[in-house]
This record gives structure tokens, C-alpha cells and sequence, in this order.
């Protein structure tokens, strides 16, 4: 019996060991990964593009430091941030009531930078003779009371309705803004992506859509709301109805002089400004 | 030389020792033997492991949603789905019902064309064709389905919308007169035997039936060609991009299946007289039936589960088509519902939002496990046959 007592003590501490060893190698390099600089970002697909920029032009000054974007939506940015698996979450709206009460239950302390501002373009097909709307009307799309472009001054053609995904902040804009939390008709068709919703449009002639300014490009028509055209000015100077603060929420506010810091007051020198106007948005200080 | 006779003189003393030896070793081997064999059960194990902690896990947070009887009742007969509003409906019909009309679809496109082109494959087209294309074939199971999605959505979309009518009257015309020819002859073989009761009319009344018959279709098209389809991301585009998808999977455990046919069965067959259409119809075919009502099913539960193609193809439109037959209009699919709702669903409050999401997991899992079900009792009900 001792015998085997013995020899299952030195198994077991085999065992152990062998166990034991490899994890505490991996745990030791995971570490010294860590020690390495990273920022995580995750959020919005609206705000990604600009983090994206940011972070071409940041690498350029900072070759060491590793950033990672994905672009998986305002609410999944949130949860990203009360997880603590992302330094900054972009957000293409302000933080829900519930969301903001989850960071604090999860001891996260959301601290909100607006890096710019951003107007959804109301864009129809090029071949669409309609040229503005006003919100009661474009409400009226989107709720189902209107459903034909003839009723607007268009050809006599059925309205195909395309709205964002109810996951993205670019919906939750365009329904607090717009239809003021009125429900979306049931013909509506969803896409998962401001560049889908242009595709949509471009591709087919009785379709009306809502996308970031950034993506209203030549390939569809930007209507007039309420007589004014989304652009530069109007929405800087709150002109233009349909217009929204772009954020990038940190836990807390980050440590001065780091990486994260200097990521979320890039907006603020020459030339983040610069980046925000090419890729269509507007900087918040001109 | 000194080797050998040293083997030779102590061959008596290792025989001695190793049968001591063994005694003691056995103990251990046994042990090993055995420790060994755990080991490899517990590696075998870890799949099944897996699938009973999903279940598990699905079935639990899937609960709190089924608790309350009101939402329950809400989830299986309303079609009002708004779940982002203060005041949130679950009404899940509409998306029931949009995951019926693609499966039902995709399955009308893929069946026929899967076994016929397996049968294709297996019988008619000589061994090195069918050795070129099966394994292009099986190449469609290698797209990404966000490939599949894009395609669905930058190319056959805008196709439909603008060449909708002229594709669906191509389709009817290179479907239906072919059909027609085939059935009109034994049909107007059996009309001819009852009516006239004289074989000199059945060729002209076999004639007559079939241009018909090529009549109606032609009539058919030129109804479909009229049509016009305003927006081209609807069931019908899904319904062909899933279709396509689950094809390698119909296509190549039917061919296995018909390829499992013995050659005695086709020669007894021929030499019975029978002709080669004869063989295939009647001798081939049903002998691999399980077999190929196994990749139906394996094909389906690939449809049903498909979500990336759904969600970028389908359109996700909160309703049920009026007509409820009608394909051009778009519907959605639960898939690409807790696809799409995934990142609001606030799974740290544990809102019904994201419950419900589970609950409609549960409901997709429930169907997988049926099928997989169905093709297990399928695929037992051949073996037996065989024995």
C-alpha cells in the first residue's frame, strides 16, 4: 500500500508539473504581451471609419503601439466597454439610461468624447425625380402613411422603404430624430450597413434609404430635408435636422500623455480635423 | 557470430525472466491499457460534451422568456415584432414564417436539381466527366456564405429587379417545356389506352397533349415575363442563393448513395429488359432512396441554418407576404433576426430582449435536432432493408 501511496505522489506530482509548467509559460508570455502597447477599439460601423484613419495616422508616429478596430455596432461597442475587452468604444449616439447604469453596476465609469459630428443623408436613386422632403413626409415614409413616390411628386411607383438594422446607432438616430420613436413600417427592409444601404439604392430605381454624410456619394441622390442639403455648414450650424454628435467613450478618462489619450484628442489638432472632413464628416471645432 | 551464440545459450533464462516479468507487467498494462483508452473517450466525448452544454445553456436563458405564459402566447401567435421600443413587442410569426417560406423555397429549387444532377453524375455522363465536375461541385461548399451574401445582393439582386420578369419567363420556358414533352408521353400513353382503346391514336393524342400542355407554359411565361419586381432582395433571391448552397451537400451524399447501388441490381434490370430510363426510375432510384432522402434532410438543416446569406439576401421585412405565396417580397428569417438584434439585446441587465433571442435559438435547435432525427431513422431504415 505505501508502495503505491508513493507512487501516486510522484505521479500526481508529475502530473502537477507537467500541468503546471506550460501554463505558467503561457501565463508569463501573455504578460509580456500585454506589457506591449495596445489599444482596442470596438463600436460603431458610422464612427469606425474615422478610428480607422485615426489609427493609419497614429502608427505613422507610434510604429510600436498596436491598435485593433472592429466595427460591430454601438450596442456591442457598450458591452465591449463593461467587459472591458475594448479601450474605446465608439458610439454613433449617446449612451442609454440602461447601458450607462450597467458601466457603473460593472464599476466601468463611461467617460464620453464627441470627435465629431454627423448627418444622415436621406439618398434615393439617381434615376428618382423627387429632390427634397420634409420630416413629416419622410416620416410618413417610414411609418407607412405615405407608400407611393407619385404622393411626392415621382413617378407613379411603389416606395421601397430601407432602414438600417435596429442593432445600429444610425437607426436609433434616424427613430428619435425622425419618426420621434414611432414604429418603422412592417414592408420596411433592413441592411446591416451604411455601405449596403448605398448599394440598395444605387441598385434599385423606388428606393429610399438613410446613411452616414460620409457615404452619400455620386452613386445616389441626396434629398433636401426641410429645403436644406446635408453638408459641411448646414450641419455645423445646425441647419440640417438630422444631424448627430459621433462619440468615442473611455472608462474614465484616460491617463494623460498615453496612447488612448492621445487617440481621443486627435480630433482636436490639425490635423484629425483634417482626416474628419475627408472622410465626409464634420470636425467639432473649425 | 559472439551474438548469436550468446542469444542461443540464454534463450532458456529470457523465456524464464519475461514470463516473470510479465506477470509483474501486467498489472501496469492493464492500467495503461486502460488509463489509454479513457483518455481517447474523454477526447471522443468532448464533442458530445459540447452539444449537451449548448442545449443546456440555450435552454436556460432561453427559460425566463417561456416563464411568463403572456409573452409566450405572444411570441407564437402575434406578427408584431418590436423589440426596441420602450414598451416591446415579441411577436414571432412573421419570422416563423419567413424562415418557412425560404427553407420551402430553397427546397423546390435544390431537390430536383440536386438528384437529377446527381443521378446525372452517377449514370448518364461517363466516369472522367462526372470525375471534372463533382469535384467542382463540392468547390460550392467551399464559398464563405458572405460571399454568397454579396453576390445575392450587389449581383442577383439588381438581375431581379431589373430583368426579374424576362429571368422568371426564361426560367418557366427551359423548366416547363422540357417537362411537359416528358410528361405528356406516358400520359397520353394511359388517356389513349382508356379513351380510344386503340394504340394507333397514341402518338398523335401524345402529340397533341404535349403542345398543351407547352402551351400553357408558354402562356405562363409570357405572364411572368410581364412581371416586375421592385425590390430584389426578397424570398425568391434567398430562396436561390440557399439553394445553391445546400446543392453540394444534396448533390454529393445522393451520388454516394446511388454509387452504393450494386452493379447486379442495374445488370438484373437490363437483362430483365428493362430499358436504361427503366433501370434508373425504377430499380436505381428507389433502392437508394434513404440514402438520398438523408442528404435532402443533411441539405435542408444547412438552409435552415444559414444566416449571413438571409440576413444581406432576404431583405428582413417584419411581415408576412400578401399573398402569403408571394416570393418577391421580402421576409425575414430567425436567424438573421438574432443576427441582426444581437448587439442591443443587453445581456448584462439580462432584458427580455436578449431571452428572446435565446428562445428563438432553442425553437431553431428544437428543428435541427428533428431533422437530425429524421435522417438518423431514415438512414437506420436502409440498413435494416439491406439485411
Amino acid at each position: 500500500m505505501k508502495m503505491i501511496n508513493k507512487r501516486m505522489k510522484k505521479l500526481s506530482e508529475k502530473i502537477i508539473k507537467a500541468v503546471i509548467l506550460p501554463a505558467a509559460i503561457f501565463a508569463a508570455t501573455a504578460q509580456y504581451a500585454s506589457a506591449e502597447r495596445n489599444v482596442i477599439i470596438d463600436g460603431s460601423t458610422t464612427v469606425g471609419p474615422i478610428a480607422k484613419a485615426f489609427a493609419e495616422f497614429y502608427k505613422e508616429s507610434h510604429p510600436d503601439v498596436n491598435i485593433t478596430i472592429s466595427e460591430s455596432g454601438s450596442g456591442n461597442g457598450v458591452k465591449s466597454l463593461i467587459n472591458k475587452s475594448c479601450d474605446i468604444a465608439n458610439l454613433s449616439r449617446f449612451m442609454k439610461d440602461s447601458e450607462f447604469k450597467s458601466c457603473v453596476a460593472n464599476s466601468v465609469l463611461p467617460v464620453a468624447h464627441v470627435v465629431a459630428f454627423d448627418g444622415l443623408a436621406v439618398v434615393v436613386n439617381p434615376k428618382n425625380k423627387v429632390q427634397s422632403l420634409s420630416m413629416e413626409q419622410l416620416a410618413a415614409i417610414y411609418t407607412g402613411k405615405i407608400t407611393n413616390w407619385k404622393e411626392l411628386g415621382g413617378d407613379d411607383a411603389k416606395i421601397i422603404v430601407v432602414s438600417r438594422d435596429t442593432n445600429s446607432g444610425t437607426y436609433e438616430t434616424f427613430n428619435e430624430l425622425v419618426l420621434k420613436k414611432s414604429k418603422v413600417v412592417k414592408d420596411a427592409e433592413y441592411v446591416g450597413s451604411n455601405g449596403q444601404a448605398r448599394t440598395r439604392v444605387n441598385t434599385t430605381k423606388d428606393a429610399i434609404a438613410y446613411v452616414g454624410l460620409g457615404f452619400a456619394d455620386d452613386s445616389v441622390k441626396t434629398l433636401s430635408v426641410e429645403g436644406v442639403l446635408p453638408n459641411k455648414r448646414s450641419i455645423a450650424s445646425g441647419k440640417y435636422p438630422i444631424a448627430r454628435p459621433l462619440y468615442m467613450f473611455t472608462n474614465g478618462y484616460p491617463k494623460m500623455g498615453g496612447d488612448v489619450f492621445n487617440f481621443v484628442t486627435l480630433h482636436l489638432t490639425g490635423e484629425g480635423r483634417e482626416i474628419i472632413s475627408d472622410l465626409g464628416y464634420i470636425p467639432v471645432c473649425e | 557470430m559472439r551474438g548469436k551464440l550468446h542469444t542461443g545459450l540464454s534463450t532458456m533464462d529470457k523465456k524464464k525472466n519475461s514470463l516473470i516479468l510479465d506477470r509483474h507487467n501486467s498489472a501496469l498494462k492493464s492500467l495503461l491499457e486502460r488509463s489509454g483508452s479513457a483518455l481517447l473517450f474523454c477526447i471522443t466525448a468532448i464533442p458530445t460534451v459540447a452539444v449537451v452544454f449548448i442545449i443546456f445553456f440555450i435552454t436556460l436563458e432561453a427559460l425566463p422568456f417561456f416563464a411568463d405564459i403572456a409573452r409566450l402566447k405572444e411570441f407564437f401567435t402575434s406578427t408584431d415584432w418590436s423589440p426596441s421600443r420602450a414598451d416591446p413587442h415579441f411577436g414571432a410569426v412573421a419570422i416563423f414564417f419567413g424562415t418557412a417560406m425560404v427553407t420551402v423555397g430553397s427546397c423546390v429549387v435544390a431537390i430536383p436539381l440536386g438528384i437529377i444532377t446527381a443521378v446525372c453524375l452517377n449514370e448518364i455522363v461517363n466516369a472522367n466527366v462526372s470525375k471534372i465536375f463533382k469535384p467542382v461541385v463540392e468547390l460550392l461548399a467551399a464559398i464563405p456564405s458572405v460571399a454568397y451574401g454579396f453576390f445575392a445582393i450587389v449581383v442577383f439582386a439588381p438581375l431581379l429587379q431589373n430583368h426579374g420578369g424576362a429571368l422568371i419567363c426564361a426560367v418557366v420556358l427551359a423548366a416547363g417545356i422540357p417537362a411537359s414533352i416528358i410528361i405528356s408521353v406516358p400520359l397520353g400513353e394511359v388517356l389513349a389506352q382508356r379513351l380510344f382503346k386503340r394504340k394507333s391514336a397514341k402518338s398523335v393524342f401524345c402529340a397533341l397533349l404535349g403542345l398543351l400542355l407547352a402551351a400553357c407554359v408558354c402562356a405562363l411565361g409570357a405572364q411572368a415575363a410581364k412581371m416586375e419586381i421592385s425590390s430584389g432582395t426578397n424570398a425568391l433571391n434567398a430562396s436561390i442563393v440557399l439553394a445553391i448552397m445546400a446543392l453540394p451537400t444534396i448533390i454529393s451524399i445522393s451520388q454516394d448513395a446511388l454509387s452504393a447501388v450494386g452493379r447486379d441490381m442495374r445488370e438484373g434490370s437490363l437483362a430483365l429488359g428493362a430499358t436504361r430510363f427503366e433501370t434508373i426510375f425504377k430499380v436505381v432510384l428507389p433502392c437508394a432512396k434513404s440514402g438520398i432522402a438523408v442528404a435532402v434532410i443533411l441539405g435542408l438543416m444547412r438552409v435552415v441554418g444559414e444566416t449571413m446569406v438571409v440576413w444581406m439576401a432576404s431583405g428582413n421585412s417584419l411581415k408576412i407576404p400578401e399573398p402569403f405565396y408571394n416570393f418577391l417580397e421580402p421576409v425575414r428569417t430567425l436567424t438573421a433576426t438574432i443576427a441582426g438584434e444581437m448587439g442591443e439585446a443587453d445581456q448584462s441587465t439580462g432584458s427580455q430582449r436578449y431571452h428572446v433571442l435565446f428562445a428563438m435559438s432553442l425553437c431553431l435547435l428544437l428543428g435541427g435536432l428533428l431533422l437530425n432525427a429524421a435522417s438518423q431513422w431514415v438512414g437506420s431504415g436502409m440498413r435494416i432493408k439491406r439485411k
